[in-house]
């Protein structure tokens, strides 16, 4: 897979071009592998576009729509269940405590279109969270959060499993982490992301301290 | 000017003239810390307009800053639509499920008569008591979500994105309904008292959309919405960047724009020089942990790179102080202001 074809499809998002991304996918050959195609081409255009938001030269509607775009394309060739999705931990996505769901639709598009697999909570409150993660025996938690408040429950919640024991990397995400770098680690989180693309190698990060 | 001769009103048209006052006028938007103020519970203090008109002169006694902020919280505009307001201990009240669940209800949707809707009678009784008691010596801020920022609260954001890129008809209806009720809720507070309206427009940053979809949408609307407002208009764009977007900012006719601190404050003013004047742009959310010394630094900080000239009003780059930011951090800013913020700027010099 070449630069030029990462260029291509990154364009095509941008454009919201469905149709040219999905041109570009059918182009790749039958020698590449789903989970090839999404390794080398749908994860650097991705990160490609959630950088470039981070830095202000794409806009928040264009990180959305290249997650729904990419995660359309990739359930057609690598389905939810396909053996080539990768081996990985337990993993579940919620909002915890308020109705914006959009960073956390962002970050399940594009770990499903990156060849991830995991549970979506939904809008969930602490102690509903924690008996669901327990029940789950999840290993890694991605909470999405837009207002400060909720923010702050995250503090709950680690505390709340850290009592029953359970072994759970929390991953913060949303707008109060991104307006304050250090609030993640007051929240007692193990990680953050800055914008949805950045999940993908903070697991990957997790993961490799978990082998 | 002296500034103890100067209200804040003359402080606050002589720097939106492009001209310096005695010193930089600062907007405290704290909405939360007035229920703080009175010792009552958000919600209850809401529940009231006295509540709120004892809770904003508290503050500005408190805290010696250049505006009463009328505002009470947003999803009050989706009360008048019918929706729901969620309530917390520590924090804004936010907007429950949406009231537009599936793009086809949006043709069901009412314009609610601004004068008829409890919510926001009791946001008008508020700002024509404040009136009475600052009468012209400090301006009063009312604020609106604008018509294409309203519907995030009135749908969700992802399927507001949706209806943006799929569906143009429905998306111009949405936005002529909620252009009427903007303007009328925008005329409604101005004629209670108001100075200004603050219209807050997130989604026309650039961290929301790009420039290209702006102008096809977010800059029409307020082309058309702020011409349709009897008054002076201020722009917020609630921590969302606009620095590419300054100029169109500027072509719809607000006096001001409220920044974010995620931009140089140093740029936007190049930008913004002698065209717009610059609101902002502490953050609020590291204001929570700040130090007196933090406080002080980040106020002289933002003096130094927009203070120049006048055409600056420092404040918080969000449009509400959360409610977490300690009172001591307040003082600090406020004490910094009254101390750096002093025209001229001689201090400045060679930073």
């Amino acid at each position: 897979m070449t630069d030029k074809t990462v260029d291509d499809f990154t364009r095509a998002l941008l454009d919201v071009d469905r149709l040219a991304a999905k041109q570009i996918l059918q182009k790749r050959g039958h020698d590449t592998a789903p989970i090839k195609f999404a390794e080398d081409v749908v994860l650097p255009a991705l990160e490609r576009i959630g950088t470039g938001w981070q830095e202000g030269t794409f806009a928040l509607s264009q990180v959305y729509m290249a997650g729904r775009i990419c995660e359309d394309l990739i359930d057609e060739i690598l389905p939810p269940e396909d053996p080539d999705r990768k081996n990985q931990p337990r993993m579940a996505i919620c909002i915890l405590s308020d109705h914006h769901k959009l960073g956390k639709i962002m970050v399940y598009s594009f770990l499903r279109a990156s060849g991830f697999d995991l549970s979506d909570y939904g809008v969930m409150e602490v102690d509903d969270l924690v008996e669901q993660v327990q029940k789950d025996n999840i290993d890694i938690l991605l909470i999405s959060v837009l207002m400060l408040p909720s923010a702050l429950k995250i503090r709950t919640v680690k505390q709340k499993l850290d009592r029953l024991g359970c072994d759970v990397k929390l991953i913060a995400g949303g707008a109060p982490f991104r307006f304050d770098d250090q609030l993640w680690k007051t929240v007692g989180a193990d990680a953050m992301c800055r914008d949805a693309s950045d999940a993908v190698s903070v697991i990957e990060k997790i993961m490799e301290g978990m082998a | 000017m002296n500034q103890r001769s100067v209200t804040s009103m003359q402080r606050v048209l002589t720097t939106l003239g492009h001209q310096e006052p005695d010193r930089v006028p600062f907007f405290l938007l704290a909405t939360l810390h007035g229920a703080k103020e009175v010792g009552l519970p958000i919600k209850t203090y809401f529940s009231d307009p006295d509540n709120v008109v004892e809770g904003q002169m508290r503050l500005l006694a408190k805290y010696r800053h250049d505006c009463i902020y009328g505002f009470f919280y947003a999803p009050v505009e989706i009360a008048a639509f019918g929706g729901e307001v969620v309530f917390i201990d520590d924090g804004p009240p936010n907007s429950g499920e949406p009231v537009i669940k599936k793009a086809g209800d949006i043709k069901n949707l009412a314009v609610p008569d601004v004068k008829n809707t409890p919510c926001l009678e009791k946001v008008l009784t508020a700002i024509h008591r404040l009136k009475h008691r600052v009468k012209d010596a400090v301006p009063i801020i009312g604020v609106v979500m604008s018509p294409f920022s309203l519907p995030v609260m009135q749908m969700g954001f992802d399927r507001y994105f949706d209806l943006m890129f799929d569906d143009p008809d429905l998306f111009a209806h949405l936005m002529k309904l909620n252009q009427a009720f903007c303007a009328a809720w925008a005329n409604a507070q101005l004629a209670a008292g108001a100075t200004a309206i603050c219209y807050f427009d997130p989604v026309s940053s650039t961290t929301i959309t790009t420039r290209e979809m702006y102008l096809k949408t977010g800059y029409a609307v307020a082309q058309q919405t702020l011409a349709e407002i009897n008054g002076p208009t201020a722009t917020h764009m609630a921590s969302g960047r606009c620095l590419p977007i300054i100029d169109d900012i500027s072509a719809t006719g607000t006096a001001a724009v409220g920044v974010s601190c995620h931009e140089d404050l140093a740029l936007i003013k190049t930008a913004c020089r002698g065209k717009i004047s610059v609101i902002g742009n502490l953050n609020g959310i590291e204001m929570c942990r700040w130090s007196a010394k933090d406080a002080e630094t980040r106020v002289k900080e933002a003096i130094a790179k927009a203070g120049a000239g006048g055409g600056f009003i420092l404040s918080d780059n969000h449009g509400e102080i959360p409610f977490q930011v300690p009172d001591d951090v307040l003082t600090a800013i406020s004490e910094a202001v009254h101390e750096w913020g002093r025209y001229p700027l001689e201090w400045t010099a060679g930073r």
